[in-house]
């Protein structure tokens, strides 16, 4: 038997992890890999809450969650792949105006 | 007691694989650390029962989401990257911030759920189940997301494709 909130402690710290690679990241590409990384911190912490209250949605939830961070990866790396072609940099702090 | 052995010794791969992905400079090293996190995550739902989770934790996330990651990265040939004024602030002020953070909801949780406590395979979620709910109670939710994917597809090839040629004769 394993305390419910082990698994909240680890799905907190996979999410604080996330937003610090968000902030202090500069690449594009690595803040986006720290989204996908808050997302699966918030699956786990739903699949615990699932097995406590011995109820299936929270696990039908996490579908709907991959089903979200599929199409936010597809749209954003194709969002990415233009700004490169338009800007030939990555570096967000370098990409700060709407207008070329 | 196995339960808490394999919660702990994957739990700190996870752990890990975050921080490597942290660490990390270069996004190819960072794309693969997640994968790290994804598959010891996927065995953390496995010891919580959700058995058709983790196996779709493993095809969709670590397979499909992660091949386009390092598709684009390669694609970009995206180098080690440089450090910013900007990025010194935020590490400054955001970490402190993130960990006060991070620690209230912590204790929030902890304080909440008290001392419940899962077995090994807690909430068996077989595909069946879970099809069942998919097509019963969530079926309008389900629908939507359908179309979700679908404006998805259609975004990511309008936004990746080429711009037309200004004057069509002159290049051919």
């Amino acid at each position: 038997m394993v305390p419910v909130s082990y698994y909240l402690i680890l799905s907190g710290i996979l999410f604080s992890c996330g937003v610090i690679g968000f902030l202090i990241k500069r690449n594009i590409i690595t803040i986006f890999i720290s989204i996908e990384l808050m997302l699966n911190g918030v699956n786990l912490s739903f699949v615990a809450f699932a097995a406590q209250w011995q109820h299936l949605s929270g696990q039908v939830f996490v579908f709907f969650v991959m089903v979200v961070a599929a199409a936010e990866a597809t749209v954003g790396l194709a969002i990415i792949i233009a700004v490169f072609r338009t800007r030939e940099t990555l570096n967000v702090d370098h990409v700060n105006l709407l207008k070329l | 007691m196995l339960h808490l052995v394999l919660f702990l010794v994957f739990g700190t791969i996870c752990v890990a694989g975050a921080i490597n992905l942290l660490v990390q400079s270069h996004p190819i090293s960072s794309a693969l650390s997640l994968v790290v996190v994804m598959a010891s995550l996927a065995v953390e739902y496995l010891l919580l029962g959700a058995e058709f989770v983790a196996a779709v934790q493993v095809i969709v996330y670590a397979g499909a989401v992660m091949v386009l990651f390092v598709f684009v990265i390669m694609l970009l040939n995206a180098g080690v990257e440089e450090r910013t004024k900007g990025s010194r602030v935020a590490l400054i002020l955001g970490i402190p911030g993130v960990l006060a953070g991070g620690l209230l909801v912590a204790w929030v949780l902890i304080e909440r759920t008290g001392t419940a406590t899962v077995g090994l395979g807690a909430l068996p979620g077989f595909p069946k189940t879970i099809g069942n709910l998919l097509f019963h109670d969530f079926l309008l939710p389900f629908e939507v997301t359908s179309v979700l994917v679908l404006i998805a597809i259609m975004g990511a090839v309008v936004l990746a494709s080429r711009p037309e040629p200004k004057n069509p004769e002159k290049e051919s």
